[in-house]
């Protein structure tokens, strides 16, 4: 029962941006998520906790397509009607990859070009798609390095030059330079000093009203979840034992699993 | 507006030997709009628990409970976050925000998630901190910084950003002055002549008296100890 | 410059003849998949890696007893690397040899291309340390390929991106990145982004061996070639504001020389032959002695 509710646009649509069934990955014996289904809207943020080794992870990649899974459909609402993204073609999947879908990993390392410079980084995804005019290219990065307040004056440094949470951003910016529909994050804001996490949790929660974002956030954080997820999956084991509206997940937690999850953590 | 029927709840504690422990039985409420109905009984009876279920905070067991058309207990998140988005407001006794945005924002969100222009959300925002008299100097600061009176008014002008058909008031007086204290249930006042329909907890009897139509001992719906 | 008939010792262009049809099996598939890598098996080769072991690869692969060989070495036929290759084909393949890029049937380069025109039936071959474009910003190679099998090449336009964030222009002047008939990006070896504009619609075979990165590739006669630029800072080939000193060509790619201590220059063509056969023509630069012709 706290304050702060995360967004959802006025306007909502008139069908699901995304929609998940039977999604099952296993490794050899071991399962790595099994019999996931949810539908995400646009607009709307849906957490994804466990703890390590949930199959969280695991489920992210498949959604997001980085992983193969063995069944299920992810079946999302391209431009040009509902397609099953789990049956793209490798090119069509990662068109998709740099236009509607964006990606945030946890680790600023491993979503940009550390060899690059920030406004490089930020205009590589515009070039992907065609763009080539460089005056044009450099207006909407610094644009962008505005919006995730990064100092223009930044665009031609490096992203190793930057602090922790500055990376963050401008991942976040690289990532959102296309005005993507759908987000996976990946812990974005692990391994942040708790200042860093706050600002960029405000930033998020800004551009997923902005741009009417659908987010699917991966994290162990509940305090992260409680502030960006309007939807919580709990999942245990590679399954989702509870799925529900973020406050009622973790104010009145019906699984066991989940009641100990809360409990264990200071007060969120 | 709002239509409680034979409402219960308990809590599995699954960790705590599966302990299942009755909070509520039978629970029965129904208020209409521009009608104020105040929750009373003592600590721990389930005035709160009672709210936080309306508010689909808390699961429910059994039972119903209607705001508008919709069941809460039955509704799927999706329509819950829009029944908190344009219908249901909640003013709760603490405040918690994402530390550095301004209060401005912060007030002014509610209209902002509702499509409102900004420049017309912020407005109205600046507008009620005006009214509840916050310096203006503070409307650019985080209300995190702020005393504990100053944080329950910005609470108190977010709760009444929009005009919500429904309303849940936790203690919308506790730790206000005299001046302040009036101009919050004059909101209230004029929320009901608008013909919002108010759930509230109040512990200032002066304030109950003046503002409720009706009072609900919740201490009714406590389950008998049974076997 | 005619040699003798080739070593016995040696097979007839020191590969084995299993080996070179492997190449040349890779050379087709560059032709017919204009601009894109093609694996092959590198062979060791009497001559260190960063020698042009790629390009005499594909050399022995394509060489025929009939044919006239001409080597340069930065536009120059008289430098070590390229005698000392010209040499181990007139040794182990017995070709004759030739300065002339007009009397010449294959032609190997490394970074240049001759200044004059190439006719159809001449074949180019190119020395290239690395074939990847991709290389300097991607290092994995299971990704770069995918991206050329997926056409993925904005990173490629991040580099040139980085050029003029740096330094107010594309900056990058040789091994210029060019579009292979609007599909493979590709990399030209190091020529200078000068010679870029004689890539396409060149009536000649160009071909690329990389060997130490055990790549082919191959330009088939009248490809186009478009060198990567941006809108509003269009590839520019740039030339120098000098005319070649010793025979006055305004129009070719040309080597500063440093000719005293005092820091005196001059500017010569860097294609050797072309300078000469302009020069016996009777074209004269500004530093052509007053007397000498003959």
């Amino acid at each position: 029962m706290k304050d702060m509710q995360p967004h959802t646009p006025a306007h909502a649509p008139d069908g699901p941006l995304l929609r998940v069934e039977g999604l099952s990955k296993h490794y050899g014996a071991r399962i790595g998520c099994a019999d996931v289904s949810f539908d995400l809207w646009p607009g709307e943020v849906l957490g994804i906790v466990g703890e390590s080794g949930s199959g969280k992870s695991t489920l992210l990649s498949c959604l997001a397509g980085h992983l193969t899974p063995d069944a299920g459909q992810v079946i999302f609402e391209t431009r040009g009607g509902p397609r099953d993204t789990v049956q793209m073609a490798e090119p069509e999947r990662r068109l998709l990859g740099r236009t509607d879908w964006a990606f945030v990993h946890q680790n600023p390392r491993d979503g940009l070009r550390m060899g690059v410079s920030a406004g490089g980084n930020v205009g590589e995804r515009l070039m992907a798609v065609g763009a080539r005019n460089y005056g044009a290219i450099r207006e909407t990065a610094t644009d962008w390095l505005g919006r995730v307040e990064i100092d223009a004056a930044r665009i031609d440094d490096r992203p190793r030059q930057f602090s922790g949470g500055m990376q963050q951003r401008l991942q976040i910016a690289r990532n959102l330079v296309t005005g993507p529909r759908l987000v996976f994050m990946d812990e974005p804001t692990g391994g942040l000093d708790v200042s860093v996490q706050a600002r960029l949790l405000d930033l998020l929660r800004g551009l997923v009203r902005d741009m009417g974002l659908a987010v699917i956030i991966v994290t162990h954080d509940l305090a992260v979840a409680r502030l960006l997820a309007h939807r919580l999956m709990v999942m245990k084991d590679g399954r989702v034992i509870e799925h529900g509206l973020t406050d009622q997940v973790l104010d009145d937690p019906q699984a066991a699993y989940t009641q100990l999850l809360v409990s264990s953590v200071l007060q969120v | 507006m709002i239509e409680i029927e034979n409402l219960c709840k308990s809590f599995t504690l699954h960790n705590q030997g599966s302990a299942v422990i009755p909070v509520m039985a039978g629970a029965h409420l129904r208020v209409g709009p521009g009608e104020c109905v105040a929750l009373t009984g003592q600590s721990g009876a389930g005035k709160s628990t009672l709210m936080r279920m309306i508010w689909g905070n808390y699961l429910a067991a059994s039972g119903t409970i209607r705001v508008g058309t919709l069941d809460v207990t039955r509704a799927t998140p999706r329509e819950i976050i829009a029944l908190r988005r344009d219908r249901l407001g909640y003013v709760s006794q603490f405040l918690r925000v994402v530390p550095r945005v301004p209060t401005r924002t912060v007030v002014a969100e509610p209209l902002l998630a509702l499509g409102v222009a900004p420049d017309v959300a912020l407005a109205r925002a600046e507008d009620l901190l005006r009214q509840l008299n916050i310096p203006a100097r503070l409307w650019d600061l985080s209300p995190t910084t702020f005393s504990g009176g100053e944080q329950q008014r910005v609470n108190i002008a977010r709760g009444f950003a929009h005009d919500y058909p429904a309303l849940l008031l936790d203690e919308p007086t506790a730790s206000l002055d005299g001046a302040n204290r009036e101009v919050v249930l004059g909101l209230i006042e004029a929320a009901k002549a608008r013909g919002a329909a108010i759930v509230g907890i109040f512990h200032d009897d002066a304030a109950r008296a003046r503002l409720c139509d009706r009072e609900i001992d919740v201490t009714h719906f406590t389950p008998k100890r049974a076997a | 410059m005619n040699a003798p008939h080739h070593d016995p010792d040696y097979n007839f262009a020191y590969l084995d003849e299993q080996t070179k049809r492997m190449i040349r099996r890779a050379i087709l598939k560059g032709i017919a998949v204009p601009g894109y890598q093609v694996p092959f098996a590198s062979r060791e080769m009497p001559m260190p890696y960063g020698w042009g072991t790629g390009g005499v690869q594909v050399t022995a692969a394509c060489l025929v007893p009939e044919d006239r060989l001409k080597v340069i070495d930065q536009g120059a036929d008289d430098t070590t690397n390229a005698v000392s290759i010209r040499r181990f084909f007139q040794r182990t393949a017995g070709v004759a040899a030739t300065e002339k890029t007009t009397e010449a049937s294959v032609i190997q380069t490394r970074h240049r291309i001759p200044e004059t025109p190439l006719t159809e039936g001449q074949i180019l071959v190119y020395q290239v340390p690395i074939p990847e474009p991709l290389r300097f910003l991607e290092p994995r190679e299971s990704e770069t390929r995918r991206m050329h099998a997926l056409a993925d090449y904005g990173l490629m336009h991040v580099k040139l991106y980085e050029d003029i964030a740096r330094h107010g222009a594309i900056a990058t002047a040789y091994a210029y990145p060019v579009e292979v008939e609007g599909r493979y990006v590709m990399d030209p070896s190091p020529i200078p982004k000068f010679d870029n504009p004689k890539l396409g619609d060149n009536p000649a075979i160009q071909l690329f061996g990389a060997g130490r990165e055990q790549r082919i590739y191959a330009l088939p006669p009248y490809t186009a070639v478009r060198s990567l630029d941006f809108e509003d800072y269009p590839f520019d080939p740039s030339k120098a504001d000098h005319d070649c000193d010793l025979c006055g060509a305004s129009g070719s790619y040309l080597d500063e020389v440093i000719t005293d201590d005092q820091g005196s220059r001059m500017f010569v063509c860097s294609d050797t032959d072309y300078c000469e056969t302009r020069r016996d023509a009777g074209h004269r630069g500004r530093f052509s002695p007053p007397e000498v012709q003959a």
